[in-house]
């Protein structure tokens, strides 16, 4: 049976309504009534359809490719390969952000099975998907490597001969580092004396953890249309950051930024997995190839192909005082980052300085490193970095606990840092209270009793310095009659921005709910934001919508005082008290264009000064507890039950904070018990869909109990910060922790498949 | 051009005549010739449930179900749940709940739930959990999906 109930902990003064209301989701009508439109439903005049071939070889060197056959095919209408792209002189063949080391079309080499070889485009999809396959490519296989291990090994083949330029933005101040051909990115984390903290110490605990090779499964597949029209491309796309793609494809195409219109619709799903650019350059290709708009969807096949997350081999240890203090921490974190750079350069800084949880550490050395190999590429994935990491931390952790006799929330409450104090040098302190919500926990648990035999409670916690960085901007148009429209380049990528930020603009202007309307994600249109990504849009977007009301509200003062020379302007709701009269927001844009016409437009910005100056711009703390039964005979791993505590600062809109922290902790969820993408060691995936990679289900739902903090400590409006990665992150290792506590077993793989589990435990029994 | 099949159908209540090719789906035929593109494709291999359309009432999966196999008989989509404007139950407590975050399971989601309630209007936990198993939604969690079909149930009860 599932269950869920909702508690509030609320210290934050009482902002105005309607702030911190669980109003209604503003896309709910269209998307009950299948009137939401995604960019999978566009479609323009004259459009034709595309389809891709792919490569059968996870890596070889490309002897010819013959297109005749497929060119010959009635309905087919272009046929485009490396080649072609290249002889027209027009095209930058590699794009990549963090490194330009990803080809549109494969250049001669494919690094992966499932590599893009050839586009095709088509009167009709079937026809496109015929010729593709009529394409023949001449193929001459080389050496493969699929995992970490390998890659770093002696006769490891090497998967980039060339090493690629760094891109335009990689999200980070450092250049790239390697070590070793086939290293992407190396992050490194290291202060204090770690040689001495290993070795005064009382217990030191060292482990080897894995945490697999995922995927985040959008619902709604990779999918794009590009069109060009009058020397200009408009590219309509799923996707989470629509100005950085339309950076990304304007470096490919030489356009200037003026004359590329990304426009993202409804965004089904995306989780980290629509960061950043995927197709949109083959389909513009694709679309300048054939003179027609083209349009590209992609199946969930090929979507598992097109990006991944992070798979991660850790070696870690952990130096502690008799009374569970942490000494220091060492870790050897390696990504394995697939065949392209993408965004892992960024997953491998931010692992780096999430490993070591929210604790007071006084000496660390880890070293994280992104590896190619020859599988599908991996980049942002909800968490970013920090699940990889969080398992090994929270266990040893709890492995400490258990070794030294204290109880695992004690040994958590000694090594916290306080709110405001910083983790590491030259970052912000902690806008969170990290002691409150072990509390909250605990006491949603019910910690202190003792559970039923073959049942154990386990608590993990973390910390991510979020991503987001301060760089947004925003307007808001005051209308004649009172109502606004506010343009902003957040995607709904159903987080809930469509809502939350109309409610900070109807708050900021004290008008009514209804009277707001939002326009979002098209770049032609709408204020730039940089990203859609790291928990940032309520903090970061809402800051730049409430200086665009102050610089609305600024205008319209001076306008006031013109229009009717008045000695008094106070501020009021939805307008000012002139000389004692209400004047609405209307009124006064009507006034001083003398009739029934005119606006105002509040310009809003965020950048990185003043409170947003100091990195991170907040803190995102996960607090998750869980209570689990084993099956010893099938190594079956129940959760019966999860607490979550979505430590917000101020939420905006309750309800879509719960939907936030639930969601992200099933995703931590599936990812600890069930997903995972296998590769042979000869390169082939073994799981690529959705039957086989198994993702959670209604009837795998435990009882939850969520929990929202606010105690108005975030950088945003009222206290608020970003939430919806943090209660992912801890879920696999507070699983890890109960099972031991359950099973006396210390699972370091996850997914913790019943096979796991049934293997740990007969090794438990054989060691006794 | 291949050769195409005569066949007549009603969609929410209106009826078509309509040549399709033998190969076509019904998840296509709706959303690329009928302009109905609340139904969703995802895996395409009949796991997911986004595709989920009633045809005679009975849940099926759009992208494996052909166009020519629904000849005669009364296809309903999401884009028929409402009547006159006016949201079913099932939708405003979807809204109610906040059942949905991006969006693209819900339309086969509430075509699910819509089968399962009109089976059995009453159902229990247990029975609203097996009824949408073969939906999957990667935003939720679930739990909000249970509860509004519940909270439906309940308001189709009381009417």
């Amino acid at each position: 049976m599932t269950r869920v109930e909702t508690r509030r902990v609320t210290t934050r003064p009482t902002p105005p309504s309607p702030i911190g209301e669980s109003v209604p989701r503003r896309d709910g009508v269209a998307k009950v009534t299948g009137a939401a439109r995604y960019a999978t439903d566009m479609t323009v005049p004259g459009m034709a359809w595309a389809k891709v071939l792919r490569s059968p070889y996870p890596h070889a060197r490309i002897r010819s490719i013959d297109t005749s056959a497929a060119k010959a095919l009635p309905g087919v209408i272009a046929v485009v390969t490396a080649e072609d792209l290249k002889a027209r002189g027009d095209i930058n063949l590699y794009y990549g952000h963090a490194l330009t080391d990803h080809p549109i079309l494969a250049d001669g080499v494919v690094r992966y099975s499932g590599e893009a070889v050839a586009g095709v485009v088509a009167e009709d999809e079937l026809t496109a998907y015929e010729a593709a396959q009529a394409i023949l490519v001449d193929y001459e296989p080389l050496t493969v490597v699929v995992d970490v291990e390998g890659a770093l090994g002696s006769g490891a083949p090497i998967i980039h001969e060339k090493e690629a330029k760094q891109g335009f933005h990689r999200g980070f101040d450092e250049d790239i580092q390697r070590d070793h051909p086939n290293v992407c990115s190396t992050a490194v984390q290291k202060f204090g004396d770690i040689d001495a903290a290993f070795v005064g110490a009382h217990l030191v605990l060292e482990g080897e953890y894995r945490y697999p090779n995922s995927y985040a499964y959008a619902m709604e597949p990779y999918n794009s249309m590009a069109e060009w029209r009058h020397g200009g491309l408009t590219v309509w796309t799923s996707c989470q950051h629509p100005f950085m793609v339309r950076d990304d494809v304007s470096h490919v195409f030489n356009l200037a930024l003026a004359n590329m219109r990304v426009i993202a619709p409804y965004v089904g799903g995306g989780y980290g997995s629509k960061s950043y650019t995927k197709i949109e350059p083959l389909t513009a290709a694709l679309a300048l190839v054939a003179g027609r708009p083209v349009k590209l969807v992609l199946s969930i096949d090929e979507s598992i192909l097109t990006t991944r997350g992070d798979g991660a081999r850790v070696r870690i240890k952990t130096a502690f005082e008799a009374d569970g203090r942490i000494r220091g921490r060492q870790a050897e974190i390696l990504l394995n980052t697939g065949a392209y750079a993408e965004n892992s350069p960024l997953v491998a800084r931010k692992s780096a300085n999430r490993i070591s949880g929210p604790y007071r550490i006084p000496a660390l050395d880890i070293t994280c490193r992104a590896i190619y190999t020859n599988t599908a590429p991996a980049s942002s994935f909800r968490g970013f970095g920090a699940p990889q990491g969080v398992l090994p931390g929270e266990s040893q952790i709890d492995e400490a606990a258990e070794r030294l006799g204290i109880d695992p929330i004690e040994i958590r409450r000694r090594n916290v840092v306080a709110p405001g104090e910083a983790p590491w040098p030259k970052v912000r302190g902690l806008d969170a209270d990290l002691q409150a919500d072990l509390s909250l926990v605990a006491e949603a648990l019910d910690w202190a009793s003792t559970p039923q035999p073959s049942h154990a409670r386990g608590i993990a916690i973390s910390a991510s310095d979020a991503g987001s960085e301060p760089v947004s901007t925003a307007l808001i148009r005051i209308h004649v009659d009172g109502s606004a429209t506010a343009t902003i380049g957040t995607s709904e990528i159903g987080q809930g921005s469509a809502t939350v930020m109309a409610q900070i603009v109807a708050a900021e202007l004290g008008i009514a709910l209804d009277k707001v309307s939002l326009l979002q994600s098209d770049t032609a249109a709408v204020a730039y934001d940089r990203s859609t990504g790291a928990s940032r849009s309520t903090t970061i977007v809402g800051l730049a919508l409430q200086d665009a009301a102050r610089d609305a509200r600024e205008q319209m003062r001076e306008w006031a005082g013109e229009v009717w020379s008045a000695e008094s302007i106070e501020e009021a709701r939805g307008g000012f008290v002139v000389d004692g009269v209400h004047r609405g927001w209307g009124e006064i844009v009507g006034a001083y264009f003398a009739g029934d016409f005119g606006e105002v437009v509040g310009r809003g910005r965020v950048r990185k000064v003043g409170a947003t100056k100091q990195m991170p711009p907040f803190w995102e703390v996960g607090c998750v507890g869980v209570e689990v039964h084993v099956d010893e005979e099938t190594g079956q791993i129940r959760v019966d039950k999860l607490v979550t505590v979505g430590d917000v600062g101020c939420a905006i809109n309750p309800q879509l904070v719960e939907s936030q922290d639930l969601g992200a902790a099933i995703m931590g969820f599936g990812m600890a018990l069930t997903e995972e993408l296998i590769y042979t060691n000869e390169g082939t995936l073994l799981n690529g869909n959705i039957v086989e990679y198994r993702v959670p289900r209604a009837s795998d739902m435990p009882e939850y109990i969520g929990i929202i903090a606010e105690r108005g400590d975030g950088v945003g409006i009222y206290g608020a910060k970003g939430g919806g990665e943090g209660s992912l992150n801890p879920v696999a290792a507070a699983i890890a922790n109960a099972v031991r506590r359950a099973a006396g077993i210390r699972l370091r793989e996850a997914p913790f498949t019943p096979e796991r589990v049934w293997q740990a435990i007969q090794e438990r029994d054989a060691a006794k | 051009m291949p050769e195409t099949i005569d066949i007549k159908l009603s969609v929410n209540g209106l009826a078509h005549e309509l040549a399709v090719q033998a190969n076509v789906t019904i998840a296509d035929l709706l959303r690329d010739e009928l302009g109905l593109t609340g139904a969703k494709i995802s895996c395409d291999m009949q796991v997911c449930g986004a595709c989920t359309v009633l045809v005679d009432g009975l849940a099926v999966s759009g992208c494996t179900y052909l166009a020519v196999d629904a000849d005669g008989r009364e296809v309903a989509t999401v884009e028929g749940l409402a009547r006159d404007g006016v949201l079913s139950p099932l939708q405003q407590a979807f809204i109610d709940h906040a059942a949905f975050q991006c969006g693209y399971c819900t339309p086969g989601m509430l075509m699910s739930a819509t089968a399962l309630l009109a089976e059995n209007p009453s159902p229990s936990r247990a029975e609203v959990i097996a009824g949408i198993e073969g939906n999957i939604c990667r935003c939720t969690g679930y739990l909000p999906i249970i509860d509004a079909v519940l909270q439906a149930a309940e308001a189709g009860a009381q009417r």
